[in-house]
């Protein structure tokens, strides 16, 4: 049974439809995230689930009661914000016991408690700080502390990395999950950054223009992709509007080439297709002679750009196409800019989108 | 050289307008307290200043003063804090409405501000009406332009929003979140409003005239009728009761503000 359920949730601002008949469900201890653009509809979803917003349609549902009209101080949710939310005029010992004031325990139980949460997140020496005297990284890790104080049912997330530098954000993201699965507790995490929700959740749905467009774990969501929309936002997928000339033998034609690829087979012939592969799935070789033929992908390189490990190349194939490659770096020197080259690709690798 | 030339310039002109500022300010200041120190056509003495600090009317109107002051801030606060949080919290649109409104006690003649009092609370009770409390609602209408304006910078100094939502995920009520969190954090503007209505409220002479009630600065004009010197010590009586509330303010603000300012970075 689901421990959190948003059920066809819709919510209206005006005209515009921030969410439409969304559903989705969390199990007890999963860590899950709403990954979209901006105006995709996570946060908002997310403060429905807190309590900040009531929907137009649909219900929130934990643990098998219907919350959807329970104020905010009542939903034993705690949540992290995108801002930095930690009270100026308290510490962050203060501040982590705050909640825990609210529900009238003893000082002493107070005290123990919030020193316990701020040496979880690695902050016990300094409990006497106020927030301004904390970097952005330590005031999150605080905010994470009293969020957890309270022992919530759902613990929700928004954003709460963004306003962090590079380095710190995978620090933090990397203690989030282990600090959740140490407490085993229900996460709700919003976020638009695709490789911060691969990394640390169990499922993630893809939102855009207030519908989820997949929910899944991040290894289908990143190798099978639902829909054009999570091919294009969640890394960088070459998109190949093709037509399918044999469904038999799963050959469909891109440009001028004929190409084979397995999850073709079946379809019928002339049906159009979008063909969807990775950089990293695919090969270049230089080629001598300059000359290709109708059934290999041959052009010029147009761009290189290297990305630290590897290079991401771009191809501009005869026929007109655009086709990125991921090169490791140490051999990238064989595929400069302007240098005729062979693409290839396998074809169990390539996924297959109907197009309508 | 040029460019040294020109900042030695600069420099000097500076001095000249601060000079020139603070003398506009203080020469008025000491030729009051000279012209409060005479005692004779070439003697001086605090003669002026024993005899208003003996004179019984001067305490019990200072007092009835302080008392109006008190009551004013008491009042303005009370209406005032939980509105203009209500008004950026819930009701944005409705800001310039209200900053209309605080417009319309500097340009509504006082006169008619009194009368329309005195008219509009016809209906309460004669203690009410005829009291002193009438006096303070009408300085709650006088300060209502700087309280308001001093609490809403405040307000958009820090992020009520994320704080009210962050109180409110951990359990608080409204009453919790007024009082726990956003209070604290508004002390600043709170101290100032305060402070500005204490000013205003020993200040106030038009109101107190014409509703004939002996506040400090009708007897500051009495004086000044029978008495020139003691006028002007009183003047400058009154004029250090401001300065010492707004020196508290300042010293307040500074234990305050210091905690303003973000010192760690984003790591």
């Amino acid at each position: 049974m689901p421990y959190l359920e948003l059920r066809n949730v819709t919510k209206r601002f005006g005209p515009v439809a921030a969410l439409d008949d969304v559903t989705f469900e969390l199990e007890q201890g999963e860590f899950f995230s709403l990954l979209g653009p901006s105006g995709c509809g996570k946060t908002t979803a997310l403060r429905i689930v807190a309590g900040f917003e009531t929907p137009d349609a649909g219900s929130v549902v934990v643990d098998g009661k219907d919350v959807t009209r329970t104020p905010p101080n009542r939903r034993d949710m705690g949540m992290v914000f995108q801002a930095y939310s930690l009270f100026p005029n308290m510490t962050a010992r203060q501040n982590v016991e705050f909640g825990l004031r609210i529900r009238k325990r003893g000082s002493e139980d107070r005290s123990k408690r919030a020193r316990e949460l701020l040496d979880l997140v690695g902050l016990s020496q300094q409990e006497d700080r106020y927030p301004y005297q904390m970097s952005g990284g330590q005031q999150q890790r605080v905010a994470l502390a009293r969020a957890l104080a309270i022992e919530p049912q759902v613990l929700l997330m928004d954003e709460p990395l963004s306003a962090l530098d590079a380095r710190v954000r995978v620090q933090l993201r990397e203690e989030i999950r282990r600090i959740q699965t140490e407490l085993g507790i229900t996460a709700l995490y919003v976020t638009h950054d695709q490789e911060e929700a691969l990394s640390i959740s169990d499922r993630v749905a893809v939102m855009s223009a207030g519908h989820a467009e997949q929910v899944a774990a991040p290894f289908h969501i990143y190798g099978e992709p639902a829909t054009p929309f999570v091919a294009e936002f969640v890394g960088t997928m070459n998109r190949l509007e093709s037509a399918v000339v044999d469904g038999a033998t799963g050959r469909v034609r891109w440009g001028t080439t004929e190409l084979a690829v397995d999850a073709a087979k079946g379809r019928s012939n002339g049906a159009r297709v979008l063909v969807l592969v990775r950089p990293e799935s695919v090969t270049l070789e230089p080629l001598p002679n300059g000359q290709g033929s109708a059934d290999v992908l041959s052009g010029q390189i147009v761009t290189s750009v290297f990305l630290g490990p590897v290079t991401r190349v771009k191809v501009g194939t005869d026929d007109g196409g655009v086709l990125s490659a991921d090169v490791p770096s140490s051999s990238a020197a064989r595929f400069l800019v302007g240098s005729r080259v062979i693409a290839r690709f396998s074809a169990e690798q390539a996924r297959v989108l109907d197009l309508a | 050289m040029a460019a040294m030339r020109r900042r030695s310039r600069f420099f000097t002109l500076g001095w000249l307008w601060l000079a020139l500022g603070t003398g506009y300010f203080v020469v008025p200041l000491l030729a009051t307290l000279v012209f409060s120190l005479k005692t004779g056509r070439d003697t001086y003495g605090v003669t002026a200043y024993k005899e208003e600090f003996l004179d019984p009317a001067f305490r019990e109107s200072l007092f009835f003063s302080l008392k109006l002051a008190v009551f004013t801030i008491l009042i303005v606060m009370v209406l005032l804090i939980p509105t203009a949080y209500w008004v950026h919290l819930k009701l944005p649109r409705l800001r310039p409405i209200i900053e209309f409104l605080t417009i319309l006690p500097f340009v509504i003649p006082p006169i008619v501000l009194v009368v329309g009092l005195l008219h509009g609370f016809r209906w309460t009770p004669t203690w009410f009406r005829g009291g002193y409390l009438i006096l303070v609602v009408g300085y709650g209408v006088l300060a209502f332009p700087y309280v308001y304006r001093s609490l809403d910078a405040g307000l958009r100094a820090i992020d009520i929003h994320t704080l009210t939502e962050a109180a409110q995920s951990l359990g608080a009520r409204w009453t919790t979140v007024l009082f726990r969190v956003i209070l604290p954090n508004l002390r600043s503007a709170v101290l100032s409003a305060a402070f500005l209505t204490l000013a205003l409220v020993m200040g106030e002479f038009t109101m107190g005239q014409l509703m004939q009630f002996p506040t400090f600065a009708v007897h500051i004009a009495y004086i000044g009728q029978v008495k020139a010197t003691g006028a002007a010590a009183l003047s400058l009586i009154s004029f250090a009761i401001t300065w010492i509330a707004m020196l508290g303010l300042l010293l307040l603000g500074l234990r305050v503000g210091g905690r303003a300012a973000q010192v760690g970075g984003t790591h």
